[in-house]
């Protein structure tokens, strides 16, 4: 069962092989990782400093939100992906993962959605 | 106790390591924990007076954040590279990459400082209204990892570390990996918390 | 942590107090667990005694308790033995026998493993335990006394309530606590199955304990940061929970306000409705193998009950503002939760169905833990249908804070939950001593139980549905329509004192078979599960004494041409 990774993240780094057999391989394998780890650490200070600009504009709070928002979440995915390895990660872990995402969101929008349901006002 | 299976090992059918799996479960509880904060962010906001949030929000100081953004990224790289290190055999850049992740990690905690005796300075307390106390509180958890990461980090830039890489070189490169995975979601937190807080 | 093995002598401190054998830890949580029902049931016995005869001096204890009102109970004492009665009943009581104990013991033998996958975590877990424990009892002695603002401790009461900061500070502690120990199990029973043992071959108490341990990992840290909210606001003076314009105790609260009481609800729910099915799985798991085993005869319906309650896990997650009926919740909100919460009423009745048909052409064996386990199935079954009224709003308007919904919970969790753990008791003892539990003694522990249980608990329904409230120290003396229900307070609280005493032949057979000659036997119920290979009990830090390979399903049980009516899981 193939898990869908978003199409920025696959299109900034090539799927590595989790082949570990041999010593040598496995050197030139991580030679590899660090240029990748180089790209998302300059990717991750660029986005920071644009976060940041964007924040300056004058749009309105909704605009400002998904902007704020996507950027964070960009720059989550590099972490996620790249640091934390997840790109290369096994089902198990995704699915943790994923499991939890939903019990967050969960979390996170019901009580929300119950406040602007809400009969009457605190 | 040491015949325990797949503590270094990968388990075939899940192919995965005791330690990996645990620490993403600790990390899936901690997005959990955050999580609960983060929902009473948008509760309280919603629930304060329009413009509320936006007022107290434009009292933090944002330089002083980002450069604490920078520096967390920072380290977050040098966590991965002294681990890369350690596979690749080069213990002594193992060392200099964590002290360095060590360091920035005392600098966020420098800023931080700054930041809030700043604030108490100038009167601003959590008490002061409902903004600045979701934010301390925030932001003092999200410390609180800091300090703890710290302290596990500090630990295996002692000689420990030392003589685990002399007994089992392989038990010392998952520990650091276990551990930078652990680093990585301190500074995947302070991610969210950056923008949310200091920007909108 | 090297790789070599270390066999080396252990004193008495590496053996038994910071032991990291996970056998010796569940023990450590049986034993302390056990300690804290028994206290809980003390904190019971009091307040049912006020129920029945308000502002009466309490006999024995009274002038000890209360000197300041003459032994009689004042309304905050209530309130103070109603809350930690809940508090402790829960957090200190049930989930840990349920998980710490019966979970960490029983798990890793029943899928072969030698021990946990983190056994020095393991002892962290009950030693966090241990000292939030020893944090709510040391509230009692304190001048403010121990938490009274009830178990879920809403605001803005629990902001200026006394006792309460102990209460959040001892829940953090073990909070953390389940978090470890769920981390623990989880990473156990996905990595630490021995050879053989797949997914659909595991025993239905592993699976439980499976689902168990992902609620308590997802649902307790919102419940966390909860805590350090309201810890602020009793330390800090912020007012996450404090609306704007409040007056309390005539005056009005200084605090900067704009916060919200019901995000406390939210918060606390998100957990709390998790924590009802955290209680309910283990037994459920524990039933599960007592039937079987005592049926001679497989599981029916082995995938449908495993489904069955991974469909529960899931469902659990959004169904908790069924709890917040009443606080003005709009209509989309209320359509929402009561569709989910009769959603999640469905995974149960297939679980008990199951259950009922798998004692269909049984050779039933009676003996105490089956009895227990069967008296599960119509407990449960009370307790679940009577919870139906109570999810869909238009009923639940009537009967929110009523006997009726006290009646409901105490229905799951006593004569189901804890009935399923004292049948788990008696199950397991011979494993874990090696001496066998006096049937005779069984039995009288437990018909007198069964009845004193629905004595204390079947009034109670009367009570609510005649629009009694709950939390009111006196039992309701002074509301006119409570006056035709009240009679029925003596008779619950005369049910609750003989309940305590038809414990004593449970207490008695536990010294008296603890005491007793270890025969080591290894299998004495004949069942096929993983455990009852190694010896009894099982040895320190290893477990078995052979190498375990699965080739069996868990049940087989009469299988048709075998020579015997079982067919241990790791035999050939």
């Amino acid at each position: 069962m193939d898990i869908p990774l978003p199409d920025i993240v696959s299109a900034l780094g090539t799927i590595m092989s989790t082949n570990k057999e041999n010593r040598n391989d496995h050197i030139e394998d991580i030679q590899h990782h660090v240029k990748v780890y180089m790209n998302v650490f300059i990717a991750l200070a660029f986005l920071t400093i644009l976060t940041v600009a964007v924040s300056y504009l004058e749009v309105s709070f909704i605009e400002a939100f998904f902007i704020a928002i996507t950027v964070a979440t960009i720059k989550g995915s590099l972490v996620l992906s790249y640091f934390m390895h997840l790109i290369t990660e096994r089902q198990t872990i995704i699915w943790i993962l994923v499991i939890t995402f939903i019990a967050f969101l969960i979390l996170l929008f019901i009580p929300l959605i119950s406040l602007t349901d809400q009969v009457n006002t605190w | 106790m040491s015949n325990i299976p797949y503590i270094l090992e990968e388990r075939p059918d899940t192919g995965l390591n005791n330690s990996k799996l645990g620490i993403w479960i600790f990390i899936a509880s901690e997005i959990m924990l955050f999580g609960g904060l983060f929902s009473a962010y948008v509760f309280l906001r919603i629930a304060a007076p329009e413009g509320d949030f936006a007022y107290w929000g434009s009292k933090l100081n944002i330089p002083m954040a980002t450069f604490n953004t920078l520096v967390l990224i920072t380290s977050s790289v040098t966590m991965v590279m002294s681990w890369a290190s350690l596979k690749m055999q080069q213990f002594d850049k193992y060392k200099m990459y964590l002290g360095i992740t060590i360091l920035c990690g005392l600098a966020f905690l420098v800023v931080k400082y700054f930041e809030y005796t700043g604030k108490f300075h100038h009167g601003i307390y959590p008490s002061s209204s409902t903004f600045m106390g979701i934010y301390f509180t925030m932001t003092g958890l999200h410390v609180l990892h800091i300090i703890g990461g710290l302290l596990v980090l500090g630990f295996f830039w002692t000689s420990q570390a030392d003589k685990m890489w002399e007994e089992d070189q392989d038990l010392l490169a998952n520990r650091i990996e276990i551990t930078g995975l652990y680093w990585h979601f301190v500074d995947l937190v302070w991610i969210f918390l950056f923008p949310i807080l200091y920007l909108l | 942590m090297s790789s070599n093995q270390h066999h080396h002598e252990e004193n008495f401190i590496q053996k038994y107090v910071f032991s990291v054998d996970h056998k010796t830890i569940g023990l450590q949580y049986g034993v302390t667990s056990l300690f804290f029902l028994l206290f809980g049931f003390i904190l019971m016995m009091i307040m049912r005694y006020q129920l029945a005869y308000p502002e009466q001096v309490i006999p024995y204890v009274g002038n000890w308790l209360f000197s300041g009102s003459g032994g009689v109970m004042l309304p905050e004492n209530y309130n103070t033995l109603g809350a930690m009665h809940g508090t402790i009943m829960i957090f200190l009581g049930v989930v840990p026998l349920a998980v710490g104990a019966f979970g960490n013991y029983l798990v890793p033998l029943q899928i072969g493993a030698p021990d946990m996958a983190f056994p020095k975590l393991n002892a962290a877990s009950y030693w966090s335990y241990f000292i939030g424990g020893v944090i709510m009892m040391a509230s009692f002695f304190t001048p403010e006394g121990a938490a009274r603002s009830g178990w879920t401790s809403y605001p803005p009461l629990s902001i200026f309530e006394s006792g309460q900061t102990m209460w959040l500070i001892g829940m953090v502690f073990l909070i953390t606590s389940s978090l470890l120990g769920s981390m623990n199990i989880i990473v156990t029973i996905v990595q630490l199955r021995a050879p053989g043992l797949t997914w659909f071959r595991l025993p239905y108490f592993v699976w439980a304990q499976l689902v168990t341990s992902f609620l308590l990992i997802l649902a307790f840290p919102p419940l966390e940061s909860a805590a350090i909210l309201q810890l602020m606001d009793r330390v800090a003076g912020t007012s996450f929970f404090l609306p704007s314009g409040l007056v309390y105790a005539g005056s009005v609260v200084e605090a900067y306000g704009s916060g919200s009481p019901l995000l406390w609800q939210h918060l606390f729910w998100f957990l709390a409705h998790p924590e009802v099915y955290v209680l309910i799985l283990p037994a459920i798991g524990i039933v599960g193998e007592i039937i079987a085993n005592n049926t001679r005869k497989p599981l029916w319906g082995y995938r449908s009950l495993v489904y069955a309650i991974s469909f529960l896990g899931f469902m659990s997650f959004i169904v908790w503002a069924h709890h917040m009926f009443l606080t003005g919740m709009g209509q989309s909100m209320s359509a929402f939760f009561q569709l989910t919460t009769m959603i999640i009423s469905i995974p149960s009745v297939v679980v008990l169905t199951a259950f009922f048909i798998s004692l269909w052409g049984g050779s039933i064996r009676f003996n105490t833990p089956m009895l227990f386990a069967l008296s599960f199935l119509p407990m449960f079954g009370i307790g679940g249908l009577t919870g139906l009224p109570l999810g869909v709003a238009a009923s639940d308007i009537f009967l929110h804070d009523t006997y009726y919904v006290i009646g409901h919970f105490h229905y799951v969790v006593a004569p189901g939950t804890l009935f399923a753990l004292f049948a788990g008791i008696y199950y397991w003892f011979p494993k874990i001593t090696g001496k066998r539990m006096s049937e005779p003694l069984g039995k009288l522990h437990f018909w007198p139980s069964l009845i004193f249980m629905n004595g204390i608990f079947m009034p109670m329904f009367i009570q609510g549905l005649a629009g009694l409230s709950r939390r009111m120290y006196d039992g309701g003396q002074t509301y006119a329509h409570a006056s035709d229900i009240l009679q029925w307070n003596e008779f619950m609280t005369i049910s609750a004192f003989c309940l305590g005493a038809a414990q004593i032949p449970f207490v008695v057979n536990l010294i008296i078979s603890l005491s007793g000659k270890a025969t080591g036997e290894r299998n004495p119920w004949k069942s096929t599960t993983i455990e009852w290979t190694a010896p009894s009990p099982p040895l320190p830090h290893v477990n078995f004494d052979s190498e375990i390979q699965v080739n069996h399903g868990p049940y087989e049980y009469s299988v048709p041409g075998a020579d015997e009516d079982y067919c241990p899981q790791s035999s050939p």
